[in-house]
């Protein structure tokens, strides 16, 4: 039932995840971060198994860091998703492999570029202008067809981002109320209210 | 042993279609005269009509055991699923758009299905589900609006022939229909002069019941009134290009625009809908055609030279080319 939903906009990346932690049909927890800051300008949402997630996500956040401090440089965000990508389709063929699902965004200052990487349990990875994983999907992608623009504002970004939101809102059975949302630029990450 | 319990116990299938059987009266006792009586009687009265069912103990799991195919890919009747419908109310009337691709399981039967039935001038029907079901039920449906037309020398509301269907289907519940339809059309509209200067509570309340109309009717036997509606597998991607573009107050232009778009974001996202888009308006003098557009052709190109058109291609990376995310200073993006 986890939902995110990522676009990018000019010069930057916003990451959303819903804050809902559920087992079963309980709410176990409803302020719950699931988007990691691997680096100053990279930041990834992850959703599927409980448990996994978790799991998956810090052992990338402190593999990403071990490269930073070997290497002074961060990697960028095209190396780091990549790497997250193959440590993923590794796993997939070892006996318990993670089922978690990916979205990465990251801001990359030598070329000025924002990247925006889908990634799923499978090892797929694709580069896209948005994305989104969970039921978000079904009724976010075709609004964002219509309604992403790469040359967005943040402040457009924001409100094409609230499209989203209220969509799911109105549709979905279960609607999750409560997002957290990062955005990713020159200046590094920060966490916005929605 | 087993069949004779069936027979008379009081919850099996077969004991449904004995208990309508009774209902109805199908075995018409109707006497001609009735048939003239313009005061008329229910539409149920001609009974609903009875098909001949499988000689075996349980009907429904004889069906189900031939039909299903997620237990079973290889079974004989593969029913087609996916689609995407929408009809939506507004001032100037309803919208009603749909794909045009039938499916069996993962093939493309067919990319140039009517899914809108026309029932008369003043009514369509939407078709989801099995395609059978839909295609007979819903011309069923057209013959018995007629017939109410000549006994009552009236026009039947949206709202009777919608539950005309809605207890036809439910009467069949739990043995195997599959539909998820739209009966979308205009109620006569009585003019102003005509009515009461002061008028009474009853007579607004009938008011209310006039103009263009939408009901949401499935084989559940569920039947929702509303303003706007999508269904099928498609559904989720038109409702978000839809609900995010609706207002009560589009021009009939926007209107038509925002259906086409709708369905061609279902036929972009959704692989079991597609081909081609059939679009139609209901205003208060009955249906209008309005068009039928390739999806490809929408993508590319956009729908042509008609109302509310763009002037270019719904695809994404037409509506931003030449667009980019990157804030590289423009110098350095000359090296």
């Amino acid at each position: 039932m986890d939902i995110s939903f990522a676009l990018t906009g000019k010069g930057y990346v916003i990451v959303a995840a819903d804050t809902v932690a559920a087992r079963s049909i309980v709410k176990m927890k409803v302020d719950e971060d699931k988007i990691k800051v691997l680096s100053p300008h990279l930041l990834m949402a992850y959703s599927g198994e409980p448990g996994d997630t978790v799991q998956f996500a810090e052992y990338v956040e402190r593999n990403i860091r071990l490269y930073q401090i070997r290497n002074t440089h961060a990697l960028r965000p095209p190396s780091a998703a990549s790497w997250i990508r193959r440590t993923l389709a590794d796993s997939l063929r070892s006996r318990k492999p993670y089922a978690v699902n990916l979205l990465v965004g990251g801001y990359d200052t030598s070329t000025h570029n924002p990247h925006l990487y889908w990634i799923d349990y499978l090892g797929t990875m694709s580069e896209v202008p948005f994305a989104a994983h969970g039921y978000g999907a079904y009724f976010a992608l075709s609004l964002l067809d219509r309604y992403h623009d790469p040359e967005a504002s943040v402040e457009e970004g924001l409100a094409t981002l609230k499209r989203c939101i209220d969509e799911v809102a109105k549709r979905l059975v279960v609607n999750p109320e409560k997002y957290k949302v990062k955005i990713v630029d020159k200046d590094g990450v920060r966490e916005v209210e929605i | 042993m087993n069949s004779f319990l069936t027979r008379y116990s009081s919850t099996s299938p077969e004991a449904d279609i004995r208990k309508a059987k009774e209902l109805f009266d199908e075995d018409g006792d109707v006497s001609d005269v009735m048939w003239g009586s313009a005061s008329g009687f229910g539409n149920l009265a001609s009974g609903v009509p009875m098909f001949k069912l499988p000689s075996v103990p349980d009907p429904t799991s004889f069906l189900r055991m031939h039909t299903d195919d997620h237990a079973d890919p290889s079974c004989r009747i593969k029913i087609k699923h996916g689609t995407t419908t929408l009809a939506f109310r507004f001032q100037g009337g309803v919208i009603v758009a749909v794909d045009s691709r039938a499916t069996a399981g993962s093939y493309v039967a067919s990319g140039t299905v009517k899914k809108v039935i026309e029932i008369n001038p003043y009514l369509l029907g939407t078709m989801a589900g099995g395609a059978a079901d839909c295609q007979y039920w819903e011309t069923y449906l057209g013959i018995q609006c007629r017939l109410h037309e000549l006994r009552n020398r009236e026009r039947i509301s949206v709202a009777a022939a919608s539950k005309y269907l809605s207890n036809l289907v439910y009467s069949y519940k739990g043995m195997g229909l599959s539909m998820g339809t739209m009966i979308c059309g205009w109620d006569k509209t009585v003019r102003i002069p005509e009515m009461n200067r002061d008028c009474t509570e009853a007579i607004r309340a009938n008011c209310r019941l006039q103009g263009p109309a939408i009901f949401y009717v499935d084989s559940d036997g569920s039947r929702l009134k509303g303003d706007l509606f999508s269904v099928g597998s498609g559904s989720t991607f038109a409702y978000g290009v839809l609900d995010q573009g609706y207002r009560w107050d589009l021009t009939d232009a926007e209107a038509q625009e925002l259906g086409r778009r709708s369905i061609y974001a279902a036929g972009h996202r959704d692989a079991f809908s597609g081909n081609t888009v059939n679009l139609y308006h209901v205003k208060q003098d009955g249906w209008q055609f309005i068009g039928n557009y390739d999806v490809s052709k929408l993508h590319y190109e956009g729908p042509g030279d008609v109302p509310g058109a763009p002037g270019t291609g719904y695809g994404y990376d037409l509506r931003v080319a030449g667009r980019t995310s990157s804030d590289a200073p423009q110098s350095e993006g000359q090296a």
